[in-house]
């Protein structure tokens, strides 16, 4: 809460206690802070109060006024002069609380034993604090087939449901997805889909989170284990730059479930399907395990680790080097990697960027990004919200339930400059400025935006020539804020940590003598290479004009770079060092493959969009590997340079003793919008950007979840769609000359040049399929 | 069952008559009604879409309702009231004996599809209880031979005509268009009121 | 003075009564065109001045309500007209409709003037076929006739069975296109109701008085009726009398004047118990003749004047079995929201049934009272406490009935007996 914001405080008495809480507060939360906890089940913080339980009847009196009946204490706020009773205090609270509960239960299956809820149950706990021993009721209780799969994901048990409607609220309310509604009235009552439409929301497993019993469940978790088998350990999750914080239940070594944790700041209670459900990927995924080294025969033998980092280092030494390090990396793995490439291989020759990107987008970072403090309370207050290349609930799902919390609370304006409407930004009831995809700039530079907006701009505003320097002029002209949010969850990191090209740690420029002379001391080297190094698509020329002989690759999958062919080429060139996790496009192509630990198995911290630490600690302790950063030390220490940085701690410690730059930034140079190409009649311009659940590899070895992903389709408009005779499910046909994808149409609102599919979902691969991202003009065709 | 470009502008038209659209889910589920005889997928389906809804939101909206049928009901359907006062005054042995003379049970409909049988909540009438409801049509003071008679004369394709209604009973699905808000131009038929209606007024004129 | 005073249901005896022609022979659409002359606030307070009460059950003060509609605050206000009328027993408004919906219409037209609204909606149930041609046609006719769409909007809304849209705030939800579940107050319709709007929700026959009040003046309105509960109201008589219908009467008429006027009990049959105003109210006996019926006298002889739906049952009536249907039709009708409600009428049900067969012991009675008590005063909206209302006032005054039933182990009562053709036994 800032100083500049004054709260009126209220004093009530809540059996025999005072407390005096902010005006609006409600009397079941006052409570809380005097440590009453007033039985509740309907009842939720982040939903609008609804009163339809009844457990948590309380007697009120306000100056001297008493209510004739026990009031909820969830919908009522306190006021003045208000005295409250609850059940440690009234006869008649404690009788109506009991009596709730009584009726609760009479309906309610006693399969407590085979109940996944069982042992960390609501109704079960309260039942055991403030219900009565024995049941009066001897008749039918009520019955359900069961259970219901509502999606491939969550399945339902109808008669254990206690009708909060918590669910279905948060499904309404929170994701503006009411694929679950209450059905039927009365005590037949329920929850349930439309039979046709499964529960396919990005945010279903909230509803399994917040359910207060065991009626709905994940798929995967249930009859997997009971709550006292698991330890849990504080998380941040790894898929997005979200930042969620979460929660890990591990049982002997395997994780069995992930939660969303509590940050109020960052995702409140909530996260998204992707960060609670994939996390089977580690064990899916055949493990590297032993070092691995290319003999003379040309053949990845097993090696020991002293013979492996000593081939490493020999290599990298050997030849001019240079760093390729996905976006994935730990915020410390990162500064490992930047730290690496300055001290140990002299260059800097690095990037994180290890996807479509642009020396536009680097030198926005450089000036715009590094440093900047955007966060999710400047959503609270904007006046109006911009989008660019950025789909938030598709690319940072938690930035959406951020938007669509201030758009149901106060009807945040919301533009999205795009080529295509999206299911998110309709949700929102967004402004859509259609553009054909390319000419994103010219749209930008007129959006009326104040000093109290932001923009939020995607790493896929880099495939738009001159998009980044419009959103510059923009915030320059209008003073509105610019927050860049990436998808992946380590690139905010890696940009602070300067595994990039043209900024050392700390957003210091590398060109800037001061900046250098500030790492240099840090480090306790005398020189740092001056100048700018080399984007990852220079870095990949390099390596065929035989500039650069030795690549060091962290995480990176050369398949989601611009031009795969030409990354795959060099990494058969090149003398290739990799830090893996396990088998890859990397790897097959590596001289030198040393195994690393998993997110789960590490402890660390990322920056979130924010540039907010979200640390975590190793949830898995029983494993071998060892982060990058600690075998990029023992390598720098083969190679007899200092790296310094065993632990993760003392990488931590090194970058929090680097104090912000206060220089001058690097500043951008203006790129101008290309021209739009001329179109023939079959001739599309492809506009395209990943969805949630797809193909990444971090959602590998997840059925359920995949099943509850959204339909492959390519979107093309009415207009189009009516010359080519085209109807919704008709096949098309997209192609360039490395090759196609057919996909079923959808038409829909998009601009009449473009056509959009997605990037990596199942039928289309578009950078491995088509081998073009944004912008390029393919053939479309209908089958 | 495909909505004619008429249904669909009667849709429109019934969407039309709301300050904000949702409102209109209601008439539109008794149009489909009016269409098919019941609310089946496609009704809801379509509604969403005319609504920009989920069909979920429908569908929770329409299984809420009673007088929103999930499966076909009769050509004619018989409510017979059986809440307190009715079914004192016999409604309960009308309901025994329909059930008896069509061999249905409740929610049943004959196998030639001309009646279903309902027992039904208070319908307002209970001054003319018992009561029995056709289309929701009143049918007063009944007996056990009145209703089997009535429902024969349904089956007989020639329904006798309401108590006070129109001159002749309307099939469900007309009746159910009439629900939506469609003016069939029979409200000048039948009576202006029953005999109990015009009581109080009927003794007051008498002088008290 | 004359025990009967019809002024709604006065013309309702000519053939085309709800035609617009009838209608405007005797003088309807009169009263509009003087409201519309007066200032809104000046209509308010004539209203308030008469004394009326509101007629859907609570008996809340018409004018008064009106007047809690913000002014001048730039939002649409709505008026909604609540037609839904079904509390069992409750028999008026459909009569009063099918024969005379014009002075609904110009009832509207004033209302909304007052409040300074521009729609009106009538949320009448769906179950009554030709009574929506009726107001449907009348709308038509009012809007032929330049009554309607020169400044106020009707629509006619229809329901589809739906007892819990009777309660205001669900009926909102209803007509916003939502399930029909009662929403949380605060805030009260009068500051957000329809659309979130300021709303004024009033019964039908709340709405239709207002025509006479005005063209008739306060005065006379106030004239008529009891201290705090004035002028006329329509009483439905059903069940166990001679005549049935519909007595118009001023407020604080007794049951006996009104069963005399009705012919009284069915020859050779006495009173047993009546309901005052539908079934939610609690029972009364016989002991009941004299209370007057208006809003005081009721609530002071412990129960409530309700839709004065008097229903009358004698001494042939098994009160288990009277009070089983009506605790099924609440099971029914009940919305599912709450746990109370929901989960204690299915409660309820079980057990009455049980005692309506005679099984069960004297504890089941106390129990039965004890859920009673855990559901009423501790459920979300009214209707749970109507639920109760039948179950505790009949073992207040019948408890040694049910006993008596649980000793014969089986019903005392053959229910053929309580049948209106039970003398000819025409139905066995
Ligand atoms: C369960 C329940 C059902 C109700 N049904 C009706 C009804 O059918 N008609 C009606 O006018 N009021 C009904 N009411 C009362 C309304 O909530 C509301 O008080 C009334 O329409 C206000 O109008 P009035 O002030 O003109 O009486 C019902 C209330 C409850 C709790
Ligand atoms: S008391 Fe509760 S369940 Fe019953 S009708 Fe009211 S809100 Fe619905
Ligand atoms: S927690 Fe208060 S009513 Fe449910």
């Amino acid at each position: 809460m800032s100083t500049t914001e004054i709260v009126d405080m209220i004093t009530v008495v809540i059996d025999g206690f005072e407390v005096s809480v902010p005006k609006g507060t409600l009397i079941i939360r006052a409570a809380e802070q005097l440590g009453i906890q007033i039985p509740r089940f309907c009842d939720h913080p982040l939903l609008d109060p609804v009163g339809a339980c009844r457990q948590c009847l309380v007697d009120i009196e306000i100056n001297g006024h008493a209510f004739a009946k026990p009031q909820a204490s969830c919908t009522i706020p306190v006021e003045p002069g208000m005295i409250v009773k609850t059940q440690l205090t009234s006869v008649v609270a404690d009788k109506a609380q009991k009596g709730v509960m009584e009726l609760l239960l009479i309906n309610h299956p006693l399969d407590c034993p085979v109940c996944d809820k069982g042992g960390e149950c609501p109704l079960q706990n309260q039942a055991m604090s403030n219900g009565q021993g024995q049941t009066r009721f001897e008749g039918t209780k009520r019955t359900f087939e069961k259970p219901v799969n509502i999606s491939s994901q969550v399945l339902l048990d109808r008669e254990r449901c206690i009708l909060c409607a918590r669910c279905t609220r948060f499904s309404d309310q929170i994701a503006s997805d009411p694929f679950i509604t209450l059905n039927e009235r009365g005590a037949l009552q329920q929850v349930g889909i439309y039979e046709k439409v499964p529960f396919k929301s990005y945010f279903s497993g909230n509803s399994v989170q917040i359910c207060p019993v065991g009626a709905l469940t994940g798929a995967s978790y249930r009859f997997r284990a009971r709550p006292f088998d698991l330890v849990s350990t504080p998380s941040a999750c790894e898929h997005c730059a979200s930042g969620c914080d979460m929660r890990t239940d591990v049982r002997r070594g395997k994780t069995l479930r992930r939660l969303a944790g509590d940050d109020p700041t960052v995702n409140e209670e909530w996260n998204c399907d992707k960060g609670r459900w994939a996390f089977k990927y580690i064990t899916a995924i055949d493990r590297l395990t032993h070092p691995l080294v290319r003999n003379d025969a040309g053949v990845l033998v097993e090696a020991s680790w002293p013979e492996a980092l000593a081939a490493a280092a020999k290599g990298l030494k050997e030849n001019t080097s240079a760093v390729l390090v996905g976006g994935r990396a730990t915020y410390e793995d990162a500064y490992g990697y930047s730290k690496f490439a300055r001290v140990a291989l002299g260059t800097n020759d690095i990037d994180f960027r290890s996807r479509l990107s642009s020396d536009e987008e680097r030198e926005f970072l450089a000036a715009h990004v590094v440093g900047s403090s955007t966060t999710y309370r400047d959503i609270d207050r904007a006046d109006h919200v911009l989008l660019v290349g950025f789909e938030p609930e598709e690319e940072s799902p938690i930035v959406f339930l951020r938007l669509n919390k201030q758009f149901r609370k106060r009807a945040l304006k919301v533009t999205a400059v795009a080529s295509k409407l999206s299911i998110g930004v309709d949700k929102l009831k967004g402004e859509f400025v259609k553009v054909a995809p390319g000419q994103e700039a010219a749209a930008i530079a007129k959006a009326a935006l104040t000093s109290q907006s932001i923009i939020l701009v995607g790493e896929r505003a880099s495939e738009s020539a001159g998009a980044l320097t419009a959103i510059a002029a923009l915030a320059d002209s209008t003073g509105a804020k610019i927050a860049w949010i990436p998808r992946r969850a380590g690139e905010r990191g890696a940009l602070e940590a300067g595994a990039i090209g043209n900024l050392l740690p700390g957003g210091r420029p590398v060109a800037d003598a001061a900046a250098r002379v500030d790492i240099a001391a840090l480090w306790g080297t005398s020189t740092l290479p001056s100048s700018n190094g080399r984007s990852s698509d220079e870095i990949i020329a390099a390596v065929h004009s035989g500039d650069i002989a030795a690549l060091l690759v962290g995480g990176v999958d050369p398949l989601d770079g611009n031009n795969s062919a030409a990354a795959l080429a060099a990494l058969e060139r090149a003398f290739v060092v990799c830090l893996e996790i396990a088998p890859s496009e990397v790897t097959m192509r590596a001289n030198v493959v040393l195994p690393v630990a998993a997110i789960t198995e590490k402890s660390g911290s990322f920056l979130n969009w924010e540039g907010r630490a979200r640390s975590f600690d190793a949830a898995v302790d029983e494993s071998l590997n060892r982060s990058d950063l600690r075998i990029l030390s023992m390598i720098a220490q083969e190679m007899g340079a200092a790296l310094n940085l065993g632990t993760v701690r003392a990488a931590a410690k090194e970058i929090a003793s680097l104090g912000p730059w206060d220089g001058a930034r690097v500043s951008m140079k203006a790129v101008s919008a290309a021209k739009a190409p001329a179109l023939k009649a079959d001739q599309f311009i492809l506009n395209s950007w990943r969805r949630l659940l797809d193909l990444g590899t971090l959602q590998k070895g997840e059925e359920n979840l995949a099943g509850t992903a959204r339909q492959t389709i390519a979107v093309i408009s009415p207009s189009r769609a009516q010359v080519m005779g085209v109807t919704d499910g008709d096949l098309l046909k997209i192609s360039t000359a490395q090759g196609s994808v057919t996909l079923a149409a959808l038409v829909e609102d998009i601009h009449d040049d473009a056509v959009w599919a997605p990037r990596n979902s199942r039928g289309s691969q578009l950078l491995v399929n088509l081998g073009v991202g944004h912008g390029a003009v393919v053939t479309v065709v209908k089958l | 069952m495909a909505y004619s470009n008429e249904d669909l502008a009667t849709m429109d038209s019934i969407i039309k008559r709301y300050p904000r659209s949702r409102s209109a889910i209601m008439p539109l589920l008794h149009f489909v009604q009016s269409r098919v005889g019941f609310v089946n997928g496609e009704g809801i389906e379509l509604i969403a879409k005319l609504l920009t809804l989920e069909a979920a939101e429908v569908s929770a909206v329409a299984t809420f309702y009673t007088q929103y049928k999930r499966s076909p009901v009769g050509e004619y359907h018989v409510g017979v009231c059986t809440n307190t006062l009715c079914a004192v005054m016999g409604g309960d042995a009308i309901f025994a004996g329909l059930k008896e003379h069509l061999g249905l049970e409740n929610d049943g409909v004959t196998a030639d599809g001309k009646v279903s049988l309902e027992h039904i909540e208070c319908n307002a009438a209970c001054d003319y209880a018992p009561v029995v409801m056709a289309n929701w049509e009143f049918y007063d003071n009944q007996t056990v031979q009145s209703a089997k008679d009535l429902v024969d004369s349904m089956q007989s394709g020639n329904p006798k005509p309401p108590t006070r209604g129109a001159n002749t009973l309307v099939t469900w699905k007309e009746a159910s268009a009439v629900l939506a808000g469609i003016n069939d131009g029979k409200a000048h038929e039948g009576v202006q009121a029953g005999g109990p209606t015009l009581l109080g007024l009927k003794i007051s004129k008498e002088g008290k | 003075m004359r025990q009967l005073v019809p002024v709604l249901s006065a013309h309702w005896d000519e053939k085309d009564s709800f035609t617009i022609e009838a209608y405007t022979r005797h003088g309807g659409y009169k009263a509009a065109q003087k409201a519309l002359a007066m200032d809104p606030d000046a209509v308010i307070q004539l209203v308030k001045d008469s004394g009326l009460r509101g007629r859907g059950g609570a008996g809340f003060p018409t004018g008064m309500k009106w007047g809690f509609i913000p002014q001048g605050d730039n939002k649409a206000h709505y008026l909604v007209v609540n037609a839904d009328e079904s509390e069992p027993g409750t028999c008026k408004d459909m009569p009063l409709l099918m024969a005379n919906p014009h002075v609904l219409i110009e009832g509207c037209i004033i209302a909304c003037h007052a409040i300074r609204a521009k729609y009106a909606f009538i949320y009448i149930r769906g179950e009554v076929t030709h009574i929506v041609r009726r107001v449907n046609q009348a709308i038509e006719d009012a809007y032929k006739a330049g009554h309607l769409g020169n400044g106020v909007e009707i629509v006619l809304h229809v329901g589809a069975g739906a007892y819990i849209c009777g309660e205001e705030t669900a009926l909102l939800d209803s007509l916003e296109g939502f399930r029909g579940q009662p929403r949380l107050r605060p805030p009260f319709p009068a500051i957000a109701g329809l659309y979130a709007m300021p709303t004024v929700v009033n019964n039908v026959e709340s709405i239709a008085s207002v025509p006479a009040i005005i063209l008739n003046g306060a005065q006379w309105y106030q004239s008529m009726g009891t201290e705090k509960s004035k002028g006329t109201t329509l009483y439905s008589l059903s069940g166990h009398v001679k005549n049935p219908g519909q007595f118009e009467a001023p407020l604080g008429i007794t049951l006996r004047e009104l069963l005399e006027l009705a012919g009284g009990i069915r020859d050779g049959h006495r009173l047993k118990f009546w309901t005052p105003g539908g079934s939610s109210t609690p029972i009364f006996t016989d002991a009941h003749l004299d209370i007057p019926l208006d809003y005081e006298g009721v609530a002071a002889a412990g129960s409530m004047l309700g839709t004065k739906a008097l229903q009358i049952f004698d001494e042939t009536t098994s009160i288990v079995r009277a009070v089983l249907r009506w605790t099924e039709f609440y099971k029914h009708e009940s919305c599912g929201k709450c746990t109370p409600c929901r989960e204690g009428t299915w409660w309820l049900v079980q057990i009455l049934r049980d005692l309506d067969a005679g099984v069960g012991t004297e504890e089941d009675l106390n129990k039965l009272l004890d859920i009673c008590d855990n559901i009423a005063g501790r459920s979300f909206c009214a209707l749970a406490d109507g639920a109760v209302a039948p179950i505790i006032s009949s073992l207040q005054y019948f408890r040694q009935e049910y006993l008596d039933q649980l000793a014969n182990k089986g019903p005392l009562f053959d229910p053929m007996d309580s049948t209106l053709f039970a003398s000819s036994k025409a139905g066995a």
